[in-house]
């Protein structure tokens, strides 16, 4: 991990793992995509409704993959003043959010012909919806200021802050009583998934999260670059380095 | 003491801080966080009879009773159980033995009234072929009386 926080050495690491990661999140998908659609069974309950399963769980998954990730960067970002972890957490936000956008629009589409309704106020959707806001409230606050260095300490005390929602979301099911089924999958008794459904799965959760990391990877490199080149911009204009951070980054 | 141990201090003390909050908030409204109660619930906390609220529990098998556009069904928790009357419609899951929330009044005869009936499926997903063979031998268990 010390190594990989040198950004020169994130670069090219980065650049070898990339394009592996790439392919792999391609195949896991591509098999998987096929296993949803045709090699897996209708449920004895939902019947073909089932499908939208394989996407709205992966996309669940990361969305708070992607937060875990934002807060512990942050963490990193306030404790050691890495401007690595600060460019992390920066870049995980809007894939994050995006994830979890895509399982709350996925769970609507599911709820409506299986519960009855697109939505309901119980308290997975609605500690969900949170964690929806609390990206974008990182995300504006974030942005709020003009000095780079201040927004990132903001919003890394809002990321941290607003982890507590994770466990939140993760055991709403369990502590109160919810229209959203309990776990299936991360359960201590093991999944309540047949293999023909857990394997689809399992596959799409994979695929879905190499393809994260692919992104944050691409990110964090263009933030990077991004960086190098407002600092030889400053020392254009200025003929010398004005930004301590810039001059860590550029080395 | 670093500052950076400094900081670390800082930041695990308030997270542990912050986490113990949201505990307590959390507790202290549980009543108002469950999205349903059970009819059981409804006898041993006092719900105040003239406010909307949302029951749940399985369907009991047999209870079902179409007149007309209303359907007339018992709502079981297994321990206490809950007459129900609704006009709407039925969403396709709703069937005796299958998980519901529904939401409405009760009236003063312990009737509910509902306005809104949601189905409510558990976390087992099954092939509809291994759930017709287990059917067919007789080893079928339905939902709720699961061990």
């Amino acid at each position: 991990m010390q190594g990989l926080a040198n950004p020169a050495r994130f670069m090219r690491l980065s650049k070898v793992v990339q394009p592996w990661l790439a392919l792999a999140s391609v195949l896991l998908i591509g098999v998987g995509l096929y296993f949803a659609l045709f090699g897996s069974p209708a449920d004895y309950q939902q019947g073909q409704t089932v499908r939208i399963m394989y996407v709205h769980v992966p996309s669940a998954w990361l969305g708070m993959v992607g937060y875990t990730t934002m807060a512990l960067a942050s963490a990193v970002g306030l404790i050691w003043k890495h401007p690595l972890a600060d460019l992390v957490a920066k870049a995980a936000a809007p894939i994050g959010a995006s994830f979890t956008f895509l399982c709350l629009a996925t769970g609507s589409l599911w709820g409506k012909p299986m519960w009855g309704t697109w939505w309901a106020w119980d308290a997975r959707l609605t500690s969900m919806l949170i964690l929806l806001f609390l990206y974008l409230g990182y995300m504006a606050l974030q942005s709020a200021f003009d000095d780079p260095g201040r927004g990132a300490r903001a919003a890394a005390i809002l990321a941290l802050a607003g982890f507590i929602n994770v466990p939140i979301i993760k055991f709403s099911v369990d502590w109160w009583k919810t229209l959203h089924q309990p776990a299936s999958l991360m359960k201590m008794s093991g999944p309540t998934l047949p293999p023909s459904m857990l394997t689809p799965l399992l596959l799409m959760v994979a695929g879905f999260t190499c393809f994260f990391v692919v992104v944050l990877l691409l990110r964090v490199r263009a933030e990077i670059i991004a960086s190098k080149i407002r600092a030889i911009r400053l020392t254009q204009i200025h003929g010398s380095h004005e930004s301590p951070l810039a001059d860590r980054l550029a080395g | 003491m670093t500052r950076k141990q400094r900081r670390l201090y800082f930041v695990l003390l308030g997270m542990v801080a912050l986490g113990g909050a949201a505990a307590l908030v959390l507790t202290a409204m549980n009543d108002t966080l469950v999205y349903f109660y059970t009819p059981a619930d409804l006898q041993t906390k006092h719900v105040s009879p003239d406010r909307r609220l949302r029951i749940g529990g399985l369907v009991e098998q047999g209870s079902i009773q179409h007149q007309g556009d209303v359907v007339h069904f018992v709502v079981t928790d297994l321990t206490a159980t809950l007459p129900v009357v609704y006009r709407g419609v039925l969403p396709d899951l709703f069937r005796e033995g299958q998980g519901v929330v529904t939401e409405g009044k009760l009236d003063g005869q312990g009737l509910f009234h509902a306005s809104e009936v949601l189905a409510k499926h558990d976390e087992n997903y099954m092939p509809k072929e291994v759930a017709e063979a287990i059917k067919k031998s007789g080893q079928w268990q339905e939902e709720g009386k699961k061990p």
